[in-house]
């Protein structure tokens, strides 16, 4: 089970948190330093995997963003790298090339591409086509209550001209 | 734009708090969108309320606390729209977790979204249901997500079976309610209800026996089935990872079949097929592959496989280690790890290999390539691997000694056949790394030098050159200095060379250099000063000729600002000044500790343990005195203490006879407590000197005084005066029982008595909890023979609780000149229907013989 999932910048910029088993507020903070204080000091060839409170952290670099999982010391730390990069590629589809601006200003797409992933930390869609496909029917969805709301509020600007 | 809008843009926002160039810019930035945020909730606008969950989000990941804006999201998510509940949603998973009491306040709505017309809605409320979930929503909400695993859209019966996988981790009792439709599950086409499905019969198994018979019988074949077709599948683009399809199914297919295989033959046969194809023809040249690969062998390992298929197992494994990718090697060694059980051999082949890892620049191959290692030490091969771990010791990284110390160390303990080597390898690690080493450790060094007579000049010898070159090591020094302060003299007379030595002189002022220079330089601590300090005394006596210069180096630190320090000093030097002819029998060398039970000991018990046991000893003696709060303080300090007060309360006439003997004594626990061990660190050797109770001379006449006072024993003073201390606390002790003794509820009972042994039973109980009854138990000696190693036992009906807390003494005086007491406590689950009944056992020595005594309680007073 992944317990949370976690973006860091190079910088040590929180980009992305996501909680799937229980972790107090404070505890999120200090996890979050611990992490990024053992991932972001290792080198560049050394392997993807930082044994971490009996847990085992499973970061991938890319550009200059840590995605970073949390798994069970018995779980399969190869396939939580073939996530990482599953999740990645439908960002990359999703934003077009995504960079690291993207996901800032667009945080919650990347929220909703996450859940659209995994749910309860286990692995909900292996193809990356329904993701995209499932993510832009609602993205319409939204689309639509928007511009009902926008001609709503002209009408209203109109009727009190 | 909308004309009614006010306040800032979320992505302006963002803009805003990117374009601080301190903290404190960003702070403000934040403080102020955080007002406006706050404002617009008291003044519930509607408008704009998504747009203010979305920028708390930001600000909650910028780590500032954003608590105020939960109840907003609920409001987002009671509202219709699918914009507004995607929004809530997403704040509800992020600001929020289980633990949060508002979070109570979503079930309805969740509810309500799950019965949504609205596919969407339904996901959303799912995957939010999924992702923090209580064990209470749990329970509200699983008829709901048991429904929608009936749906026919794909997308909500894979959400809904992920979901379900929350609800029976948070509530077991809800497994068997899915498990019918976990295994239709598996009978779809589409792979993404394929892996949820697969998924959620593998936490079924976790949770429930029932539900792995239950997908044993009804799913092996359609597992077997889906492996089969993925893995045989001809390309497909969507799910093609590295020219295999859909590796994640592969593996949660593997996952479960390992589940169902466990300890199943008939599965293990049905599923080794299609193992030892996926095994053997497995692409591992990319990631993914390996990926499977991985799992697969962790299946094999796991289930009732063929030889042949573990062989083709080990193989791959095998592979992996040479594999240049430090991922694939770490998960190698990984596996290895669970292969040993499998076939030691196998992996013993590997070993050289594994080795390597050990000096891996990886810090995690490292880790993982120690932990192997030390599993595959035996017997045969622990003395070359060792060489290799202590010679990399030497220029390991400095934050993998630690780990790397202790597994040598537990190494050389486990598996040393020879004391010389034992303690050749264990000087080593300590000039190494002795900063690295743990109390305990180099405590067991101690009692192993102690015990062997043959090797300790060798051994201080060893040590005195060892600390010419590496004196920063913490422990070497406190070693060295023990052994300096007991053997002192087989430094200086070469007594007992062996033939590996290399021969030195060393004077006796050369020795006291060691010592003086430990006692002085500013990088020892209190504990090894003080080590120093007994050390030097000790050697004042064993070298006449230095005793001058001791005492001044003595003297110097009567004035010194650490308490412990300067109340030392004192103290040895009114020993060297007044007291020189008791002087050479206080200092003699420690008696040597049971190396046996020594190590029995600190297996079995507890640092906690023992100070428990500590604490408990100096109250049964009278708890009329201060009680000594032995935990933190020095273990001397106590005693002395109690000594002390001894002689104040006491209408005792003070003579200079009983003055002496109480300086005597105080000298001497001070004196036996801390050369044995560092008092402030750890204790634990004092305590098991004190209480195993190897001092000889341990006379019949000391009744009523339990083992801490033993101490003085071994000081072979003068009869009488040892009878007068004996009264004293005599008398002192009674008092102290009876002041403990608590108003009784219950009437004290004679719980067994026979010819040479009688236990009672005293109850006290707490009024706000009828079930708990604390009994104090005294036993007490009827024969005219001391006991020695009394050990009481006690086993009780299933329907009670028994704990025992650790007895007073192990040693019960003879002719009832004293008692043992021990505090049991016993809850009664079924209090007012059943009584207590009790069956005892106590084993104890007397005159070296074992001793066994049993018996049943059935008397107790009625309403325990």
């Amino acid at each position: 089970m992944i317990h949370f999932v976690l973006l860091i910048s190079r910088q040590g910029k929180v980009r992305l948190t996501k909680w799937y088993s229980p972790y107090a507020q404070k505890e999120r903070t200090k996890v979050i330093r611990e992490l990024s204080g053992l991932i972001l000091t290792r080198g560049p060839k050394l392997c993807n995997f930082v044994e971490w409170r009996g847990f085992k952290v499973v970061y991938r670099r890319y550009a200059s963003l840590y995605f970073c999982m949390c798994i069970d010391a018995a779980d399969n730390e190869l396939e939580v790298l073939e996530i990482i990069h599953h999740f990645v590629e439908i960002l990359d589809r999703y934003f077009g090339s995504v960079c690291e601006l993207d996901l800032i200003f667009n945080f919650h797409k990347a929220y909703y591409i996450l859940d659209e992933i995994l749910i309860a930390g286990e692995l909900q869609e292996s193809s990356k086509k329904i993701v995209a496909r499932l993510i832009a029917a609602q993205d319409s969805l939204v689309e639509a209550a928007k511009e009902e709301a926008s001609s709503i509020s002209n009408m209203i600007a109109q009727a009190t001209k | 734009m909308n004309p009614f809008s006010s306040g800032t843009r979320l992505r302006d926002m963002i803009r805003a708090i990117r374009a601080c160039k301190t903290a404190a810019e960003e702070r403000a930035v934040v403080r102020k969108e955080c007002a406006a945020i706050r404002s617009a909730i008291s003044e519930n606008d509607q408008d704009y309320r998504h747009r203010n969950i979305a920028k708390l989000m930001f600000i909650h990941m910028l780590g500032y606390p954003t608590h105020f804006g939960q109840m907003e999201c609920l409001k987002l998510i009671a509202s219709a729209g699918f914009p507004e509940k995607r929004i809530g949603y997403l704040g509800l998973m992020l600001l929020l977790d289980e633990r949060q009491e508002v979070l109570m306040l979503v079930t309805n709505s969740l509810k309500q979204d799950l019965n949504h017309t609205n596919q969407y809605i339904v996901g959303l409320a799912l995957c939010a249901l999924g992702n923090i979930c209580s064990a209470e929503m749990a329970r509200d909400l699983a008829p709901e997500v048991e429904r929608l695993l009936l749906t026919r859209d794909p997308n909500i019966k894979k959400k809904a079976a992920l979901c379900s996988i929350r609800i029976i981790r948070k509530v077991p009792d809800l497994a068997e309610n899915v498990l019918s439709q976990a295994a239709s599950l598996l009978k779809e086409k589409h792979h993404g209800v394929l892996i949820a499905g697969v998924q959620l019969c593998t936490d079924l198994c976790k949770v429930s026996a029932d539900a792995t018979k239950y997908l044993r019988k009804n799913c092996t074949e359609g597992l077997v089935r889906i492996l089969k077709d993925v893995s045989n599948s001809p390309y497909a683009p969507e799910y093609d990872i590295a020219g295999i399809t859909d590796p994640f199914l592969h593996i949660r297919v593997l996952r479960l079949m390992r589940m169902l295989g466990q300890g199943d033959a008939d599965t293990s046969e049905s599923i080794n097929d299609i193992l030892a194809q996926v095994a053997s023809k497995t692409e591992s040249n990319k990631n993914a592959g390996n990926a499977i690969l991985y799992e697969c062998v962790e299946t094999i390992m796991g289930i009732e496989a063929t030889s042949g298929l573990r062989v083709l197992a080990i193989n791959i494994l095998g592979r992996f280690l040479s594999n240049r990718d430090n991922n694939i090697r770490y998960v190698a060694l990984n596996m290895l790890m669970k292969a040993i059980a499998v076939d030691s051999q196998a992996v013993q082949r590997h070993r050289t290999t594994i080795l390597e890892c050990v000096k891996d620049s990886d810090a995690s191959i490292r880790k993982r390539a120690l932990e192997l290692v030390f599993l595959l030490v035996n017997d045969t091969n622990a003395k070359p691997l060792t060489k290799e771990l202590v010679d990399y010791l030497e220029v390991s990284d400095q934050d993998f000694k630690g780990d790397l110390t202790a597994k040598i160390c537990s190494i050389v303990e486990k598996f040393s056949q020879e004391k010389k080597w034992y303690i050749d390898q264990m000087f080593k690690v300590l000039s190494l790394a002795g900063n690295y080493v743990k109390d305990d450790v180099w405590h067991a060094l101690i009692v192993a030098i102690g015990n062997a007579p043959d090797l300790q000049g060798y051994s201080v010898r060893s040590l005195y050159k060892a600390f010419q070159t590496s004196s920063e090591q913490v422990s070497l020094v406190r070693v060295a200095v023990w052994c300096i302060g007991e053997y002192g003299e087989m430094l200086v007379t070469n007594v007992g060379v062996l033939e590996v030595e290399e021969p030195m002189t060393v004077t006796e002022s050369d020795a006291v250099d060691v010592l003086e220079d430990c006692l002085t330089r500013h990088s020892s601590d209190i504990t090894t000063r003080s080590m120093s300090l007994i050390a030097l005394l000790k050697l004042s006596s064993r070298f006449p000729p230095t005793s001058e210069r001791i005492k001044e180096i003595i003297t110097a630190h009567k004035g010194s600002v650490v308490l412990e320090l300067q109340q030392r000093a004192i103290e040895f030097n009114s020993i060297i000044q007044k007291h020189q002819n008791i002087k050479s029998s206080l200092v003699e060398r420690m008696p040597v500790l049971d190396e046996s039970t020594y190590i029995a000991k600190r297996t079995s018990s507890s640092q906690a343990d023992i100070v428990a046991d500590k604490s408990t000893q100096p109250s049964s003696a009278g708890t009329s005195l201060k009680l000594p709060n032995g935990v933190s303080k020095p273990a001397a300090a106590p005693l002395v203490d109690l000594l002390d007060l001894s002689s104040d309360d006491t209408p005792v006439p003070t003579s200079t006879s009983n003055d002496f003997l109480h300086d005597l004594l105080g000298i001497d626990l001070t004196n036996s407590s801390s050369s044995g061990t560092a008092p402030t660190a750890g204790t634990d050797i004092l305590m098991d000197l004190l209480s195993i109770g190897t001092t000889p001379v341990q006379s019949n006449a000391a009744p009523e005084i339990v083992s801490s006072n033993k101490a003085f024993a071994p000081t072979s003073k003068p009869a009488p005066t040892t009878v007068q201390v004996v009264d004293l606390l005599d008398g002192l002790s009674s008092n102290g029982s009876h002041s403990e003794a608590q108003t009784p509820i219950y009437p004290s009972i004679t719980a067994f008595q026979s010819s040479t042994l009688k236990i009672t039973f005293s109850f006290t109980k707490q009024p706000e909890k009828p079930q708990v009854t604390q009994i104090q138990a005294t036993f007490m000696n009827l024969s005219s023979d001391a006991y020695a190693d009394f050990i009481f036992q006690a086993a009780v009906p299933k329907f009670v609780q028994l704990q025992l807390d650790p007895a007073s003494s192990n040693h019960l005086p003879a002719s009832g000149n004293g008692t043992i007491t021990q505090t049991l406590t016993v809850t009664n689950s079924q209090h007012g229907q059943k009584a207590l009944a009790m069956r005892i056992r106590i084993v104890y020595k007397v005159n070296n013989q074992e001793k066994l005594e049993q018996g049943q309680i059935n008397n107790f007073p009625s309403g325990l």
